[in-house]
């Protein structure tokens, strides 16, 4: 009777990574989690969500979809892995019996042959010992599945028998999450967005940090095209699946542009917008309360981006510029977007406002002294002011 | 806003819409039907089938109904080489056809046709030599289109219809009328003549196959045996009815709103001469009926030195819709073929803009139209783009 109960929910144990071993801090990175996850899964009725012993427990009606429900708080960062699990009474028999008919399921829907029991008590004072505990259950299990053998070394199926206090759980997955820390234990960053690859994973690397976003994206319209807008648009949705609703400010670069057209040398247009893009977002990211930028920005990729550019680049601002990805290959790049799901998107091509002046021979070791008298010709507050004053802001939902 | 963009597809007709609204409202009914609903629905088929007859002066061709013009062309490029597949191999086309023959053309050399692409000069003339060569006793299918969408040019499709009289080919003759259909008379002897709703200001999803009677093309559609079994599926009558709708408006003075229609072209295209500097006029200038010149709705401009991505979006931002010559001017793929088999540079073709208009524009907007796309075109030169 018991057992038919529980067959009514979906039970799932999210353990979280790194967050147990924040010391004093653990109740409050518990809670932030708890709450994240809670969020995501409000799109479906009837779930709890609650912590229990180092656990966070989610429980949702049998009716809803659960490898949805699954998807979802794999998505969760903080989460270290997820068990689907059923639950029973702490007594042996009551164990089992799960285990028996969890064993059968195992059976019909995965074909299992083998198996091992791996138990463990959280209870000390439970009567029997972890060892014992698995034996007993094992041979339970044997007796009612006659089909089942024991393999310790490479079983089709690893029973875990987990005996808490109040209750005892049986799973076999642990399904891994993303790791990382609870969205909001870490401050708040400013990402530059563009429609690339790059940016939208440095900007998810962050927020798998616990940071939150908010975003500026830079565009030259005329010279690209609103489409290209609707892309980094979609983008940026397909981030804010992981890190939640975020804010993007939208400011048109051509104003800017056209002045170092006119007035600068042509190879040094590419850092110079640059640092106008550095210096727009730092504004924001102050009047936003943000405390750093985040960039896509990748040691040696391209001539923006090398060693010197960056120093030069990085001059223009006061604030932090964390780049995630600095010290990865485009490969690793591109294998984090498809994982994450903004590969596809990344690809379709629309122009964005880095390739529209590009170059034929940009400069790779620029000289800052050299760019601060470029910029001298320009009324830089001036341009910052305007621009900053035609941001739009555009609210960013998860996808 | 200043709609320039005729080419691509029109604004629909106001009473288009009301008896498409009649039809989704009130005779909603299956025309396969058979109580009084249906009798209704049907005649309002029945209707439209006879109003686009008569609009394309047609009498001696059957309309098939289809989704529009794509789907038109499909089926007759389709139909045509299956019914001659046994007569012979050669299917003869232009270089500067729609993606809706080209693409059929291309599967069909790939099931072992022989197709012959016939070029054309720099304003998009069809070179009648090549045709006379191309076309021979082993020709089942010609098909090209009766005006060019991107540059206005209009084909000899009668021509081609006495060079295969003379070699006395089985081909059949398949004229693409998308863009000429309500503008020009259609060709008198084509076997096969395609039309599409939405550039006749009628609904998108709305088109036609004219085929001559007593031409027999295998079926396109298989099912309930709709459209004299060639294309089964219950009918879209709404979309039906807004065809017919469209064809009896535009056959209804039809040369004096292309006389008004072709004015306001050449002031466009003198006042671009004049305002402009470094231009190349793609199309014909001379605008008419006869093979040779240039539908009187169609300019193609080559403001040499610009991107035609960023003028569009510049006038885009005056509220002035065009298009232009390549899809995405970073990209070489996307550069049109249409200007490739015309021998334009790829300067000429990167700096390209479509202006396509109706009797809806106004002079007043034809005027203003030059001013924007002179300064946009000027700004763009001051600043370019590096490439």
């Amino acid at each position: 009777m018991e057992n038919d109960k529980m067959n009514e929910e979906h039970i799932f144990i999210v353990r979280c990574g790194e967050v147990a071993l924040k010391g004093m801090n653990k109740p409050y990175f518990e809670r932030m989690l708890a709450e994240r996850i809670r969020k995501l899964l409000k799109k479906f009725d009837e779930v709890q969500v609650y912590r229990h012993e180092g656990l966070i427990f989610v429980r949702a009606d049998k009716s809803l979809d659960k490898q949805a429900i699954i998807r979802e708080i794999s998505k969760v960062f903080g989460v270290a892995s997820i068990s689907p699990a059923v639950e029973c009474e702490s007594t042996m028999e009551a164990i089992g019996e799960a285990a028996v008919q969890y064993m059968f399921e195992a059976i019909e829907e995965r074909g299992v042959k083998t198996f091992k029991v791996e138990a463990k008590r959280a209870d000390k004072n439970f009567p029997v010992k972890s060892p014992e505990i698995g034996r007993k259950i094992g041979a339970a299990v044997l007796k009612g599945c006659k089909v089942l053998r024991v393999d310790v070394h490479h079983p089709d199926c690893r029973l875990f028998v987990d005996v808490r206090h109040d209750k005892t759980y049986i799973y076999q997955d642990k399904i891994p999450g993303f790791g990382g820390l609870p969205l909001g234990t870490n401050g708040k960053g400013m990402s530059l967005l563009s429609g690339g690859i790059d940016s939208p994973v440095a900007t998810w690397m962050m927020a798998k940090r616990g940071m939150l976003i908010e975003a500026v994206h830079f565009h030259s319209y005329p010279y690209t095209s609103e489409r290209a807008q609707e892309k980094v648009e979609e983008l940026a949705s397909l981030v804010a699946t992981y890190c939640g609703r975020f804010r993007m400010h939208v400011i048109n670069l051509l104003p800017i542009q056209e002045q170092i057209v006119q007035n600068c040398p042509e190879e040094e247009t590419t850092i110079l917008v640059r640092r106008f893009m550095m210096r727009i977002a730092e504004r924001l990211a102050r009047e936003t309360e943000c405390g750093m930028l985040i960039t896509g920005e990748n040691l040696g990729q391209v001539a923006s981006q090398t060693a010197e550019a960056l120093v030069v680049t990085d001059a223009s601002v006061s604030l932090p510029v964390m780049r995630p990805l600095i010290g990865l290959d485009k490969v690793d790049i591109m294998d984090l977007a498809k994982e994450i799901g903004t590969y596809e998107k990344s690809i379709e091509p629309y122009e964005d406002c880095c390739t529209v002046f590009l170059p034929k021979h940009p400069v790779t070791k620029p000289k800052l002294e050299k760019i601060l008298a470029s910029e001298a010709k320009l009324d830089c507050e001036g341009l910052i002011d305007a621009a900053v004053a035609s941001d739009e802001i555009v609210n960013i939902y998860p996808a | 806003m200043i709609y320039l963009d005729n080419s691509a597809t029109t604004k629909q007709h106001p009473s288009v819409t009301r008896r498409m609204i009649t039809c989704m409202e009130e005779n909603y009914g299956n025309p396969s039907s058979l109580h009084r609903m249906g009798l209704e629905a049907e005649k309002a088929v029945k209707q439209a089938r006879r109003e686009l007859s008569d609009a394309a002066g047609m009498p001696g061709m059957q309309v098939c109904f289809t989704s529009g013009g794509t789907e038109s062309d499909n089926m007759a490029i389709f139909g045509a080489a299956k019914a001659g597949r046994r007569q012979g191999r050669r299917i003869v086309t232009t270089a500067v056809e729609h993606p809706a023959v080209l693409e059929c053309c291309q599967m069909l050399s790939g099931e072992g046709f022989d197709i012959v692409r016939i070029g054309v000069d720099r304003q998009g003339r069809l070179d009648l030599a090549q045709a006379e060569e191309a076309i021979d006793g082993d020709t089942i299918l010609v098909t090209m289109m009766q005006v060019n969408n991107e540059v206005g040019t209009i084909f000899p499709v009668d021509e081609i219809a006495r060079i295969i009289r003379e070699k006395n080919a089985p081909a059949l003759l398949h004229c693409d009328a998308v863009q000429s259909f309500g503008k020009i008379p259609l060709p008198a002897h084509a076997d096969l003549i395609a039309v599409s709703g939405h550039k006749i200001h009628g609904p998108k999803g709305s088109g036609a196959l004219l085929i001559r009677k007593g031409l027999h093309l295998p079926a396109f559609i298989r099912g309930g045996g709709q459209e004299s079994g060639l294309r089964s599926g219950t009918e879209n009558v709404p979309a039906i009815a807004g065809l017919g709708e469209a064809a009896s408006l535009c056959a209804k003075d039809r040369e004096q709103r292309m006389k008004k229609v072709s004015q306001m072209r050449n002031l466009l295209m003198k006042g671009l001469l004049e305002e402009v500097e470094e231009v190349r006029i793609n199309s014909p200038e001379e605008t008419g009926e006869e093979a040779g010149t240039c539908c009187g709705s169609l300019l193609s401009v080559s403001f040499l030195g610009t991107r035609g991505e960023v003028i569009l979006h510049t006038l885009e931002q005056d509220g002035i819709c065009v298009s232009t010559g390549s899809a995405c001017s970073s990209n070489k793929k996307g550069r049109s073929h249409v200007l490739q088999a015309m021998g334009a540079s790829d300067r000429e073709i990167e700096g390209t803009i479509r202006f396509s208009l109706s009797q809806y524009n106004t002079e007043d907007e034809i005027i203003e139209t030059i001013e924007r796309t002179a300064e946009a075109v000027k700004r763009f030169r001051r600043l370019g783009s590096f490439r």
